[in-house]
């Protein structure tokens, strides 16, 4: 028996195999090659996957998302076959005798660039899809797999760590669990583990090797263990623990379609943090009363280049329409620190998290700002959004935001395109001196929302991604918490609510607290909707203390 | 030859999806060479993204033209999708 013990993120008990995420390599070395011919037909081979490849994605995008985002993929598919494309691959292939890797990126640079020199931004635009093709061939003809897992099962994925951008382009339904050598409680595989509702370990350390890709293994994301051929008593143990979590699962259906109420009747909406409409699903699934974090950042991560004003508006109306009529609290772009995006083009920071990040860069770069506010405006005619600034520190900054907004409404209005007036604005609450200064922030919008992660880092001065301050970083320390009680009394004074979006809201030990502090909304990854909701309404909020504000 | 000269008009010219569209209706018309010209350069239906780096905008005045058995159809073709979606 290889018992490895790391930190648990996200609870559960599973069984699979490990497989070990292989980063794709992105350079190209140009080698000499005698028999051009076999080069020409990989080049066809692997032009047959990648339209097949493409004709699956345009055919799922036309079910989901209707025609239009399904001609992308099939102008993609033509890509591969462009006459001037393959031409050129084809000559540098004759010319250099090389392999058809390199004659591949070469096309792929030529004609990149060729778009990338064109006036029109638009078309400069359309060089990420020649990328995006190029890329494609190139994944084929090295064998690297689409959706980075090449396994027809679901797997336990392991690796050292897992950068955002990394696990956003993952096949979802072919992961089990994550076990990673690195990463923290609040590293954004634990966070998509939690949204996933599958288990994750972290910090697994170099106990996780890389010799044990393929066997087959046992997560215990509740004790943060892998095991690898466990003796009778563990596997006893594994099956206990599995029933439970089987015997749980029914239980929690039972709450489906129950109020989310005390047994005093005092009401909280629960609501779901997201991070892609591909998580709504899981929303509706258990049942989740609205959206109260939609992280806008998979938009920006997830791509080469500014997405356009098109792709988001998709995107927010796809939530808009699927939550039908219940509130969807978008936050807008939240890059930098710990998220970096090449193409923002930031400065290398010292120290990020107190960096140009968030609505910063957002006041900084009006242009940026404005795609995304107009995006959400004209999304907002098709259900009830709400948009919300993160990082807020100051009064002047949530006037310019709205500003922004009032300027945005302007020219939609003059455009004749419809858009909701009224759509309610909101903020973070996530740095100290939002909560110092919450009284004029709340008679400045209509709601609150405390993000406890960076709450925490700001108060205690613990950087959240740092693997070794574990004690120091306590998100229960009564300064939090007594931070918490500041933002909602001065919301309720104003006569606005306040929510919590941060992982904090999940965690039942601190219910009675948020409800003897008179919270109103909790957001929580989607499979904590009905666990909270089973102790919810076994909860008194008059007999609640808040006794945990005392050190 | 049969061709026509048409004014784009829609705001993003004649941008991936479309030009996607007229290279794939380009494509079953083998034997007859189906052009786009916009001022002195000229490019064939087919050629995607020769056909794009056009850069063809809103305003700009474009000639179709097609040469061959078919050259009829395929202007007819042409001119409808011209006209029902630029």
């Amino acid at each position: 028996m290889i018992l490895m013990q790391g930190k648990g993120v996200s609870k559960g008990v599973v069984k699979g195999k490990l497989y070990f995420y292989e980063r794709p390599s992105t350079t190209i070395e140009r080698t000499e090659v005698t028999d051009i011919e076999a080069e020409k037909a990989r080049l066809a081979e692997a032009q047959e996957k990648s339209i097949a490849q493409l004709e699956v994605l345009a055919e799922k995008c036309r079910e989901e998302a209707g025609d239009e985002s399904a001609i992308l993929f099939e102008t993609h598919a033509m890509f591969v076959e462009d006459e001037d494309y393959v031409e050129c691959i084809m000559d540098t292939l004759d010319e250099e005798q090389c392999n058809v890797e390199y004659a591949v990126s070469v096309a792929g640079d030529q004609f990149a660039a060729m778009f990338a020199a064109m006036e029109d931004a638009y078309m400069q635009a359309r060089a990420a899809d020649i990328k995006d093709v190029t890329r494609r061939l190139l994944n084929n003809l090295m064998g690297i797999p689409e959706g980075g897992i090449d396994s027809d099962e679901p797997v336990i994925l392991a690796a050292d760590d897992l950068a955002p951008s990394e696990t956003i382009q993952m096949d979802k339904s072919k992961i089990l669990a994550f076990a990673t050598q690195g990463g923290s409680g609040n590293s954004h595989t634990a966070i998509l583990a939690r949204t996933m509702g599958i288990p994750a370990i972290c910090g697994l350390g170099d106990s996780l090797k890389k010799e044990y890709n393929g066997r087959l293994a046992y997560v215990d994301g509740t004790d943060g263990t892998v095991i690898l051929d466990p003796d009778e008593l563990i596997l006893n143990a594994l099956r206990t623990k599995f029933e439970e979590q089987e015997a749980r699962k029914e239980l929690l259906k039972s709450m489906k379609g129950k109020e989310d109420v005390t047994l005093d009747g005092k009401k909280v909406n629960v609501y779901c943090n997201i991070g892609s409409p591909d998580d709504l699903d899981a929303v509706i699934a258990n049942d989740g009363q609205g959206i109260g974090l939609f992280r806008s950042e998979f938009l920006y991560l997830a791509a080469n280049d500014y997405p356009s004003e098109e792709e988001q508006f998709k995107a927010y109306k796809a939530a808009a329409v699927a939550m039908n009529g219940k509130r969807v609290i978008i936050r807008t772009l939240d890059i930098g620190a710990d998220k970096q995006v090449d193409y923002f083009n930031l400065h290398k920071e010292e120290n990020p998290a107190m960096g140009l990040r968030a609505v910063r860069i957002c006041l900084n770069r009006p242009e940026i700002f404005r795609t995304q506010l107009r995006a959400l405006y004209r999304a907002s005619a098709f259900g009830k959004i709400a948009i919300m600034f993160p990082m807020i520190t100051s009064v002047w900054e949530v006037k310019e935001c709205k500003r922004a907004c009032q300027s945005v409404m302007q020219e939609l209005t003059k455009e004749g395109i419809p858009y909701n007036p009224d759509t309610e604005i909101g903020i973070m609450i996530e740095t100290p001196s939002s909560v110092f200064i919450a009284d004029e922030l709340a008679k400045l919008v209509d709601f609150f929302s405390v993000g406890t992660n960076d709450l925490t880092q700001y108060t205690l001065a613990c950087d959240r991604q740092c693997n070794d301050l574990g004690k120091f970083y306590d998100p229960h320390h009564p300064a939090v918490l007594r931070a918490l009680k500041m933002a909602a009394d001065a919301a309720h004074a104003a006569g606005i609510w306040i929510g919590i979006c941060g992982e904090l809201g999940a965690d039942l030990d601190l219910l009675p607290t948020f409800l003897a502090i008179g919270i109103d909304e909790l957001s929580v990854s989607p499979s904590a909707v009905l666990p909270l909701r089973a102790e919810l309404r076994k909860s008194i909020a008059q007999t609640c203390t808040l006794d945990l504000l005392k050190s | 030859m049969q061709q026509f000269t048409y004014t784009v008009n829609d705001p993003l010219g004649i941008h991936a999806r479309p030009a996607g569209i007229i290279a794939k209706m380009a494509k079953p018309y083998a034997d007859t060479t189906i052009t786009i010209t916009k001022g002195d350069k000229t490019v064939k239906a087919s050629q995607l993204m020769k056909l794009m780096s056009l850069a063809v905008k809103n305003g700009d005045e474009v000639v179709v033209a097609a040469e061959g058995p078919a050259e009829a159809e395929a202007i007819a073709a042409m001119k409808k999708f011209f006209e029902e979606n630029l």
